[in-house]
């Protein structure tokens, strides 16, 4: 793209510190950002944050900050904390936002890494942290912290108070006049911007180093996606440390210019989600579910006549709302009554959920369940789904409007390239790539091949649409003996989607057809039986029931239905199945603490029932020993019914 | 600590009150300095509650003097103590609990508040400007004793540790100098009562306030006052800093029984 080669295609505007500049310059009385102060909103202009980032940059020079430091932030999100990011770039330093919530130890290693001299916090408890590890951090010199409560006897003279700080640098710069412009005039579209720390599950976390040309082609492919304008507001309450605050919060705000919102504290979120309004929000899966069980159970405490009209209006946003969404063709009668639903239901329950502005709203970070994914856009809430990693900006795939799908993360951004590897890995090349990991050459030239193209580590492929469709991590898929692919996770996922169950194993790598494993979710299992008068004992009595059973192939056969439509997994049909006789269960080792399957555990502890499903028998018996939560052991056994599902006729298309 | 404790705020000479024929306190004498934390402590029924409300007037005691900064009071009424700064939070909550937990803190604010009733009823002029200045420092406490997510939650619907601190952001809306506190920590269970110590604490430093506190909890009292009071049957059994108190042959025995 244009950015890469030449700054002049930006019109100047190649760096952040030139994009605030340009806004004050240009929209100095734009509100940029907000904040509570004393319980009521307060506004700051773009003109008065260039005006205190100026004064912050000026202070942190006048403490010695160079071209090259880092400067370690840490806090909830604070318009001074993101003031200093501009500041630490306007003066060619780089921002390293850390995890608030992390304990001194955790801390101390990126701390280490990234050889921090200077680093701006949010509070007391903020300090104490580095307090604690600054001995072993060793190079940490100055530490600035926003809100001074708790402060007055701290009287180590290198800590300093950000008011005093912004005075030091109005003082500086009128003796300095130049200093600030030179530094910004130095910038480079090449730098690095920031520096965004990856979390670590496997290895030592690795420092992300993202350039300005990165992030800011990143952002504008989002903003021109999204058509989004000046005139928007975001509550900004995700960790400032995430790559995605970094760009909603940060890129996109000051490439569309956009007003960013910081929470009063992390318990009124929903609070001034709901003052605030905003037109722009993110959240992860969990949260849009947990504000559907919100609203579900308030219905149930509603009057008659109110949930009456909540399931019908609801029935009617579930058979058209979406079409309506997308600008689909949908008939007279379903558009009348679902205006009339708009009035009388989805408008009062967007404004109770703060969501009545919204334009766009997105989530990521996990598969999202599609009934709920579709419940939001039925009453007009334009939720959609993106995919990204630190590494890539946290942009690679965005839903385009009018063509969303659940399952899917929407096509390849501007300007990003998709390839799919043979092992089905999902590589992805473009302007938004990192630069490199902090010193870990090593490490980059791991992650980058040959060609240039980053390598995701997440398994996927690009359905008919051209949408790409992630199904599990690259080193979980493997090959049925046809040699097409196998994608564990994906049909359990599919499987799991049911509320009837709970947990799945499916198995077909190296083998002629998939089966799988499936366990019954005993609640709502259970329920579905008590409303049918089927009598149980418990759950391995249960799961052994024959309507049980009929009931889950109905779901293995709807997954089934599901798969055939695409190619890629078409032949991952689930052949045959059986329903376990115990829940799995990490004291039995079969989950990890965080409730993932041990698949090859699992495996080799069911061998008898594995080769019971691929050797055609028609039912199993075995014997488990399980360990109680009081430390007793104990032994299920049961002869479990293997059973056949129906299969589709793969339809290949002529490629 | 920087805060330096002043000279005598309060002074409490020979102080006895009866109820008919049952004397609740006899001849008690202690002081309260400026910007120290003072706890009166002793088992059930030793006449703590009684102590406090003689100091904040609700009690007129038979006989002592009552010397606020160097005047005697012999009559002290609750609406004078209030005047002169002393404000309290009480054993049992004190709170409209129809009403928000701003709402509540403003109350706190009333005193201070000079325009007339017909001006505040219309929300006019000088009434208006003054509201507004004085929401500016409920929400200072609200920030200080970090409630902003209840700010407009009736107080009848929260958690009794809440209830609480919100009770003792309505002493403080009042700008007090001496800060009676009546059980705050009552029923709490341990995270709470941390929490309550802390804002005990942070009050005492910020503002330099002169706390006098009941309590139950003996750690928590030797923890955060700088002097106790031990009372016994309407009687001072020790006077001291919490070591002394703590090391006093006969603390121990009214609090252990005999034999100890």
């Amino acid at each position: 793209m244009a950015v890469q080669a030449s700054s002049g295609s930006l019109g100047g505007l190649h760096t952040f510190p030139r994009l605030l500049l340009d806004h004050a310059r240009n929209r100095p009385d734009a509100p940029a950002m907000r904040e509570k102060y004393l319980g009521i909103w307060q506004t700051l202009s773009w003109a008065e944050v260039a005006e205190r980032v100026r004064a912050l940059a000026c202070g942190l020079a006048e403490l010695g900050f160079r071209r090259g430091d880092n400067l370690a932030i840490i806090g909830d999100n604070r318009p001074h904390l993101y003031m200093m990011m501009s500041a630490a770039q306007a003066l060619g330093g780089v921002p390293v936002p850390l995890y608030q919530d992390a304990v001194a130890n955790e801390m101390l290693f990126v701390m280490q890494d990234a050889g921090i001299r200077f680093a701006v916090v949010e509070d007391q408890e903020q300090v104490d942290k580095l307090l604690e590890i600054m001995a072993q951090v060793g190079t940490l010199e100055h530490i600035i912290y926003d809100d001074a409560r708790g402060m007055r006897h701290y009287t180590q003279p290198f800590l300093h108070d950000i008011q005093e700080l912004i005075e030091m640098g109005r003082i500086h710069d009128r003796n300095h006049p130049d200093v600030f412009d030179n530094e910004v005039r130095k910038g480079h579209h090449d730098d690095v911007s920031v520096m965004l720390y990856t979390s670590g599950t496997t290895g030592k976390p690795k420092g992300v180093c993202q350039t300005h040309a990165a992030f800011i082609s990143a952002a504008q492919g989002g903003v021109q996606v999204d058509r989004m304008s000046g005139d928007g507001d975001i509550l900004s309450y995700l960790p400032m440390a995430w790559v995605g605050d970094h760009l909603f919060s940060y890129a996109q705000a000051l490439v569309a210019g956009f007003t960013i919102n910081c929470p009063e504290s992390a318990e009124t979120v929903m609070t001034d989600l709901r003052e605030i309004g905003p037109t722009y929000y993110f959240a992860p899966p969990r949260v849009f579910e947990s504000l559907l069980t919100s609203v579900m159970i308030r219905m149930e405490d509603a009057g008659k006549i109110k949930q009456k009209l909540f399931h019908y209006f609801m029935g009617v946003a579930k058979r058209c709302g979406g079409a309506i969404l997308d600008g689909k063709p949908v008939g007279a009668g379903d558009r009348l009554q679902y205006w009339l639903g708009n009035i009388l239901i989805y408008g009062p329950l967007r404004n109770v959920l703060g969501m009545s502005r919204i334009r766009v709203a997105y989530t990521a970070g996990a598969a999202i369940g599609p009934e709920l994914f579709s419940f939001f856009r039925s009453i007009g809430i334009n939720l959609k789904q993106l995919y990204g990693q630190t590494e890539t900006c946290a942009y690679v795939c965005l839903q385009p409007d009018g063509q969303v799908k659940a399952d899917t993360v929407g096509a390849p951004a501007p300007s990003v390239e998709i390839r799919i590897a043979a092992n089905g890995e999902v590589l992805v090349r473009g302007p938004m790539l990192l630069k490199g990991y902090y010193k870990r050459p090593d490490a980059t030239a791991e992650s980058i091949n040959s060609e240039g193209y980053f390598m995701t580590g997440d398994a996927g492929f690009l359905d008919a649409d051209g949408h790409l469709k992630i199904i599990d991590r690259a080193k979980d898929v493997g090959k049925l003996s046809s040699g097409a692919m196998f994608a564990p996770n994906y049909i359990e996922n599919k499987l799991k989607f049911f509320q009837h169950i709970k947990e799945a194993v499916c198995f077909g790598h190296e083998r002629d057809m998939v089966c799988a494993f499936v366990n019954i979710d005993v609640g709502a299992v259970g329920n579905w039986a008590e409303r049918r008068g089927i009598a149980y004992s418990g759950y391995t009595d249960l799961a052994g029931k024959p309507e049980v059973l009929a009931l889950i192939r109905e779901c293995v056969e709807k997954v089934n239905a599901d798969l055939v439509h695409d190619a890629m997994v078409a032949d991952s049909q689930i052949h045959r199945f059986l329903v376990l006789h115990k829940e799995l269960d990490p004291d039995d080792d079969e989950l990890t603490r965080t409730r993932k399957v041990r698949r090859n555990f699992v495996a080799e502890k069911y061998r008898v029932l594995i080769d019971a499903l691929y050797g055609g028998k028609d039912s199993q018996f075995i014997e488990t020993e399980v360990k109680f939560e009081d430390g007793r052991r104990g032994k299920v056994s049961a002869d479990l019914k293997i059973i056949d599902a129906k299969t589709f006729p793969v339809v290949k298309k002529a490629a | 600590m920087s805060r330096e404790i002043g000279g005598v705020i309060l002074d409490l000479q020979n102080i006895s009150l009866r109820f008919g024929g049952v004397k609740a306190l006899s001849d008690i004498s202690f002081d309260v300095r400026e910007h120290e934390i003072r706890a009166i402590i002793g088992p059930n029924g030793a006449g703590k509650s009684s102590m406090l409300n003689v100091i904040n007037g609700v009690y007129h005691p038979q006989e002592g003097r009552i010397l606020f900064r160097g005047e005697e009071r012999t009559q002290m009424d609750p609406h004078l103590a209030a005047r002169h700064g002393i404000s309290r939070t009480f054993q049992n909550i004190a709170l409209f609990k129809g009403m928000s937990v701003l709402d509540n803190i403003m109350t706190g604010r009333n005193l201070k508040m000079k325009s007339n009733l017909l001006l505040q009823a219309i929300w006019w002029g000088p009434a208006r400007s003054e509201e507004l200045e004085h929401r500016a420092r409920v929400e200072e406490i609200i920030d200080f004793l970090e409630i902003q997510h209840i700010r407009k939650t009736p107080v009848g619907r929260l958690p009794y540790g809440l209830q609480k601190r919100v009770d003792l952001g309505r002493a403080l809306a009042m700008e007090p100098q001496i800060l009676l506190l009546d059980e705050p920590m009552a029923g709490m269970n341990v995270e709470e009562k941390q929490d309550m110590c802390r804002f005990i604490l942070d009050v005492n430093d910020q503002f330099g306030t002169t706390i006098v506190l009941i309590e139950h909890d003996m750690g928590v009292v030797m923890d955060i006052s700088d002097r106790v009071v031990v009372l016994d049957y309407g009687r001072k059994i020790g006077d001291g800093d919490p070591d002394e108190v703590r090391s006093s042959p006969e603390v121990i025995k009214a609090y252990l029984g005999a034999g100890h």
